[in-house]
Parts: C-alpha cells; structure tokens; sequence
C-alpha cells in the first residue's frame, strides 16, 4: 500500500475559502437556503463551511443538518461488511427549501441517489444541489454531477481517496492510498 | 461491533451483552425514522417476512408487522385459528410449505416451549422468537430494557422489581436474563405457588412481600395473571391477589421514593394494576409499545443483514 498527498491544508483551506464563495454567490443569506452534510463524513466538510460562511462572510443564520443514509442503501446484504448506522440531525423541515448536499468524495454517485431518496422523508425540497469537496472523474455508476466541486481527480478503481480532518483525524490533508 | 453473534433470535440466553447494546444502538436510529413524517426506509425491499401465530397475540403481532412495513419488507400473516394446522399438518411441514414461497424470514408465536429453537434446526429460515409458551419473549425483554434506558440513562446497577405470575411467564424469564446480562440487580415478587423452584439459581432475589420489594426498587415490571394457563388454583381470589400483590396510588404515594411503572401488556386493570396508576406520570407503558416498533424493526434490519 502506497500514499501520495493530494492536497495540503494550505490548498484544502483555499478551496473551502472558494466553496463558501460560490454558495454564497448563489445563496446569498442562506435565508432559504439549508447544508445537509451526508454522514458519516460528510459532516465535517458540511460544519467547516459552515463556520468559513459565519465567521468569515458574516452570514448570521444557517441552517445545518446531518443525514444518515444506510438505510436507504441499494448495497443491503450485497458488501462483506455489514453497514453501520449514524445518527440523522435535521431539525428543520426542507420543504420548499434549497438544500445543498455536501459529501467529501464524489465517486459513483450511488451515496448521492441514496441521500436523494432519504431526503424525501422530510420534505419536498424546492431544489437540491450537490457540494464535493473532491470529485473522482469517471468512476460514476449513475447520471450525478456535482454543482460545486473542491478538486476533480482521476483515480483508478483499486485507489482510495482519504480525507482527513484536524477534528477527527489530527490533520487536514487528503491523500491518494494504493490498495 | 456491528454484526449480531446469532442468526436467529430464539432468545435472550442465546445473546451477548455486546449484541443487546447493538440492538439498542441501532433501535435509537430507528426510533428517530419511526418519529418523522415519512415512518418508512427502503432498507429490506428485497426481503418477505412470515409472521406465524399459533397463540394469540394483539400487541406483538402489530408491532411486528408495523416494524416489518417500516423497513419495507413483504410481509405474509399466519395465524393458526384459520389454517391447516387443524387438519393435522406439522409444525415443519407449516413453515417448510410457507418458505417454498421464497420467505426469508419467520416471526413465530407457539404455545410450546423451545418451538423457535427446534425450527430453527429444520428450516432454512431466519427466526424470530415472538414468544415461546412460557420459555422466552425475547424482543418484549429488549424493549423492556431499552424503555429502562431511555428514562433512568442505564440499566447497569439499576434495582428491579418483576411482579407477579413468574412461574408462567416467559416476559419474566426473558426479562431475567436481558437484566442479569447488562448487570442490573433483579427481585422477583408474587404468591409462592407461583415463584418457581430454584428460581435463586438464575442470580435474582425473591421478595413475598410487594411493600418491601418497592422501597428497594427503581423500576417495577408489574405482570398479568395468565387466566389461561393457570390449571389449578395457585391462590385463594384474584380479590386477594390484589389486596397483597396490586399496585394502587395510595401504596406508591408511601413509598420513600418515585419509581418508574412498566406493564408489558395486556393489563387487567384493577387487578394487578390500578388505572390511576397505569395512566401516571410514573408509568411508562406506552414508552414501552412505541419503543417495540423502534426494537422490532432493529432485530429484523441486523437479522436480514446476515441472510446472504
């Protein structure tokens, strides 16, 4: 197993920098606007943005939510290990809201038609974007782009994209693994 | 850990203190499902349940069947009032005839004790114990404890009190070793002619007088009187039964604390149960039927997930 870096902190924090200007181009004050970070690793991305749109762009008021899609999977009974669950924190309703999905790795789309499904649940939203911060470029199973993407990658099928966080993991920086 | 140790669910002393507490773990997120707008997942799209009822049974049976909708699964009903049991089928050749048409999974309610057990050593079939006579109920031990760890934070180190007709009760049994196993502190309580022999030996104290066994609880389970599988008189009248053995408001009001109600249902109210006291703020009973769906549908999503 080998590992290159594929992006430092310093160019993550750029490219988060980025993001939340492109949402907030399109948003504005988030008013109508809500950030569902997909569990369980799209949370950080999902809370960094959120603090970058607060403390650095003023914004007053955003309304951030968790969701956890393993029960609407299509790979039940079909992976060698079975999935675990996490907790789902939406306490607002999205009907008729923007709703912005944020997940880390963009691959082959099938989390995001997992995470559109578990979305109906709670509401009919009156658009959806898609938010990655690294999107892997021909891997997709399923007709999924993302609206704001942080790098695109190619990466073969045995490569793993690995995001860390300095909350989580002890650092920011994402590599590229060898399998 | 994230895979229960068994295939089936014949009963709790088949179980792990690990497995309860994945169980519990993973009823929290479907508690959370079953409390939105939209109750339902598609996680068991793919899988047909049969639940098989060879006794009767309201609250299970719904629960069961509510829990199975919930996940998406088919789901076929059974019940054995209407079926060819009567014209002398066997019990394996039932279930072997209802899973030639593709079932996964069987959710079974017997009068014999160890039916689950024996089924599961024939058939080809995850099964769920939804009460064997007076062996086990395993799932109303689960949500029994899981509504004590929802109120009192942990079940570990707390005191409780099962109350009732122990001899005959396969709630009692079950809640015994769910209990022990996540090291709670139990006493049993009732008339004598219906505390089993030896009882001791499962690690729980017995306690005749109800007064006593209250001012040393947290939570008292109350049971019914089984009226139907009771073959001889075990005590004098169900009048003295409840002078002796019946919660009212006026015996919790002189105890030296407050503790918590659960009745696993069906009650009968006045006997071993005031309704003033069912329906207080004490009581947790219907905690405990909506916890049911919330546990249910968490053993059958971790049972499926091992059907390959």
């Amino acid at each position: 197993m080998s590992q290159k870096v594929l992006l430092s902190e310093k160019e993550i924090n750029i490219i988060l920098h980025r993001l939340a200007c492109q949402l907030l181009e399109n948003h504005l004050d988030f008013e109508n606007t809500v950030l569902i970070g997909i569990q369980p690793r799209g949370t950080f991305l999902a809370d960094r943005l959120t603090k970058i749109l607060k403390e650095d762009y003023k914004v007053k008021h955003i309304d951030l939510g968790f969701l956890d899609i393993t029960f609407y999977r299509d790979d039940f009974r079909r992976g060698e290990k079975p999935l675990e669950a996490t907790a789902t924190k939406i306490n607002f309703l999205i009907e008729d809201k923007n709703v912005v999905l944020i997940d880390d790795v963009l691959y082959t789309g099938r989390s995001i038609n997992a995470a559109l499904t578990a979305l109906q649940s709670f509401g009919r939203p009156k658009d959806v974007e898609l938010l990655t911060l690294i999107d892997r470029r021909f891997s997709r199973h399923l007709p999924i782009q993302p609206n704001y993407r942080g790098r695109q990658v190619d990466a073969i099928n045995d490569e793993k994209v690995k995001v860390m966080w300095k909350e989580n993991d002890g650092a920011d920086v994402i590599y590229l693994i060898n399998k | 850990m994230s895979e229960l140790s068994v295939k089936h669910l014949l009963g709790i002393k088949y179980l792990k203190e690990s497995d309860i507490q994945l169980i519990f773990e993973t009823a929290d997120h479907f508690k959370e499902v079953i409390n939105r707008s939209i109750k339902k997942v598609p996680s068991l799209r793919d899988i047909t349940i049969a639940n098989i009822f060879f006794e009767n049974s309201t609250r299970t049976k719904l629960s069961f069947e509510l829990a199975e909708k919930r996940l998406s699964a088919d789901v076929i009903n059974f019940s054995s009032a209407q079926s060819s049991v009567k014209k002398g089928e066997t019990l394996i050749d039932t279930v072997n005839n209802i899973l030639a048409m593709k079932v996964d999974m069987v959710v079974m309610r017997h009068p014999n004790p160890g039916a689950g057990i024996f089924l599961s050593k024939h058939v080809n079939a995850s099964i769920v114990n939804a009460g064997d006579g007076a062996h086990e109920h395993p799932t109303q031990a689960l949500l029994d404890s899981y509504s004590i760890r929802e109120r009192l934070g942990d079940v570990a180190g707390k005191n409780v009190v099962i109350v009732g007709d122990i001899l005959h009760s396969r709630v009692a049994l079950s809640n015994i070793f769910a209990l022990k196993l996540q090291g709670a502190n139990v006493k049993v309580c009732g008339p004598k002619t219906l505390l089993p022999k030896h009882i001791e030996s499962l690690g729980v104290e017995v306690e005749t007088d109800l007064r006593k066994a209250l001012n040393w609880c947290d939570v008292v389970n109350m049971l019914r009187i089984q009226n139907e599988r009771l073959d001889i008189s075990y005590f004098p009248t169900t009048r003295e039964y409840t002078q002796q053995f019946g919660v009212n408001k006026a015996l919790l009001e002189s105890l030296d604390k407050e503790i918590v109600i659960m009745h696993p249902g069906p009650i009968n109210r006045g006997v071993e149960i005031t309704s003033d006291v069912a329906d207080s703020k004490q009581s947790i009973i219907l905690n405990q039927v909506e916890n049911g769906v919330a546990i249910r549908m968490a053993v059958i999503y971790l049972l499926a997930s091992k059907i390959k």
